[in-house]
């Protein structure tokens, strides 16, 4: 194990520590608010496919030599946008069709990037590599989620009400397709943020377990959402932290961290009813 | 003119036509019931009257002021509702959504109408406690004030009644009198429960797989489509001569358990 005086140089403190700091509580932020959505609506799913179909085009921006970021965010939207008319109308249902179209997204995007062989390269964004990332991913990363997150507070009451009742929501007149197109593309660019820095394969993890956790142990909609920003913010910090000690990749850290919370919690929440229901 | 003139409706469910020719209105004032069996469309019907569906055929206009967006609906309740971590005060605070256009966030007019909607179904000591924890009835009284809040005119009831108890559904039935006549809230409630229809409705609107019938209750019970609906829900409650349907339980003559 690492001592932290050892890791902690003035020099790695302000050219990789800082900025990754930065862009981690950003996009810890926004994905425990759309986490919570997508949780309550029963779409854990799609997030987990947006981070495949996000991977895919990665991998085919990188092998044609594109911007990665900038390519893959619209595709994601765009994706984002396919999966919910999917999962509306599709005959499978929705987890299938999510399944057939983000592993097909998938396995192009691994086809190219063999082609090319760029396993390496491509491999970064599989596990994330926040302590790798450019003054400029930083920057953009940390614009992108100011605006999610300015986003979701302007249309806060509207995406309640469309989580809680679809039906009621369209019957008082309100644009159900609009908001759950909106908390897609929101989710979209939060899956790409979160790619850089997590890894594709654990992105979605990071969206559903703050949500879950805070679930467990909050009644009200506004202290669930504020909870679960709470809970993402502190274990992305707790597990940069351990993965700085003990040399580990920083999302299956943060990921660990998370795991255990949910753990705690689930076990706050079953002493709670149980004393509850004996009185 | 009407609140809703439907004339000459056909409705379709999937590929299957379930109606046709429905002709009916809702005046402001009634307390019309929908009722009629399984798969005769009304749970396509509630759609078109909000609007969620267009109609096959023929015509469903709203008349007399009232705007698409001033139905109150109370719908089925669903299974993501029952788990879903939400306060009272949150629940019925969304009802006031469709009345503020592009306004971002609620407004003290919104959270006074929410507040005086809560202590009009007497719900305002709830304001905190979490949805999911309520009991049905306290449930279907939270969604009813989120209604209100979205209407002062027009409440759209969809089976209010499923999973209720009798005594709840009785309470129910009284609050549902109250917002009828003592704030002259129209109400039209699709139900499976056709005696308490035509106890408290003023029109019944039965929509069957051959044969409808629209007019006033009086009118429903001399019907042949009422009596007969009618009479089989009795029979089947007091029927002496048909077979038990718990056999092992004897029946008296007067219909009372014996253990």
């Amino acid at each position: 194990m690492n001592s932290l005086s050892e890791i902690l140089t003035p020099e790695f403190l302000s050219v990789i520590l800082l900025p990754a700091l930065i862009a981690g509580i950003a996009v810890s932020l926004c994905a425990s608010l759309l986490g919570v959505s997508l949780v309550l609506k029963r779409c854990s799913m799609i997030g987990d496919g947006l981070s495949h179909v996000g991977y895919g085009t990665l991998c085919i921006a990188i092998a044609l030599g594109w911007a990665p970021m900038q390519v893959t965010i619209p595709v994601v939207i765009l994706a984002a946008y396919i999966l919910l008319r999917l999962s509306e109308n599709s005959r499978l249902g929705g987890d299938t069709a999510i399944a057939l179209f983000s592993t097909s997204a998938l396995a192009l995007g691994i086809f190219a990037s063999s082609k090319a062989n760029l396993t390496t390269d491509v491999s970064h964004y599989m596990f994330g590599s926040i302590l790798a990332m450019t003054k400029g991913d930083v920057i953009f990363s940390a614009v992108l989620s100011v605006c999610v997150l300015l986003t979701y507070l302007l249309f806060y009451d509207k995406i309640f009400a469309v989580t809680f009742d679809e039906s009621f929501a369209r019957a008082t007149g309100l644009n159900v397709r609009f908001y759950n197109l909106l908390i897609a593309v929101l989710t979209a660019v939060t899956v790409v943020l979160g790619m850089m820095m997590m890894g594709a394969l654990l992105i979605s993890s990071l969206m559903i377990f703050p949500a879950v956790t805070a679930m467990r142990l909050c009644k009200r909609f506004r202290t669930v959402v504020l909870t679960a920003v709470a809970v993402s913010v502190s274990c992305f910090l707790i597990g940069l932290l351990l993965s700085l000690l003990t040399d580990t990749a920083v999302g299956a850290s943060v990921i660990l961290v998370n795991l255990a919370v949910f753990a705690v919690s689930s076990l706050i929440a079953g002493i709670r009813s149980r004393t509850g229901r004996k009185k | 003119m009407a609140y809703i003139t439907c004339k000459d409706l056909t409705l379709r469910y999937e590929a299957l036509t379930v109606q046709e020719h429905l002709s009916f209105t809702v005046e402001k004032g009634d307390y019309l019931c929908i009722v009629g069996e399984n798969g005769s469309g009304k749970s396509t019907l509630v759609k078109c009257l909000l609007g969620l569906k267009s109609a096959d055929a023929g015509t469903l206009s709203l008349g007399d002021g009232l705007k698409r967006n001033e139905i109150g609906y109370l719908p089925q309740q669903s299974q993501i509702q029952r788990s879903f971590p939400a306060s009272v005060e949150e629940v019925v605070r969304s009802g006031c959504l469709n009345s503020h256009g592009i306004h971002p966030f609620y407004t003290k007019a919104d959270k006074a109408r929410a507040a005086e909607q809560m202590a009009r179904l007497n719900i305002t000591a709830l304001a905190d406690r979490c949805y999911r924890e309520l009991s049905g009835g306290q449930q279907q009284r939270v969604l009813l004030a989120r209604a209100l809040c979205a209407t002062g005119k027009l409440l759209l009831l969809d089976e209010p009644l499923t999973g209720l108890d009798p005594l709840v559904a009785s309470e129910l039935y009284g609050i549902l009198r109250h917002i009828h006549e003592d704030h002259g809230i129209t109400v039209v409630m699709v139900t499976h429960d056709v005696e308490n229809a035509v106890r408290y409705a003023s029109s019944i609107l039965h929509i069957g797989k051959d044969e409808s019938f629209f007019g006033s209750v009086a009118a429903y019970r001399e019907s042949p489509v009422g009596q007969r609906f009618l009479g089989e829900r009795l029979q089947q409650e007091h029927c002496n001569d048909c077979e038990p349907r718990f056999p092992h339980i004897p029946i008296d003559t007067e219909g009372s358990v014996q253990a």
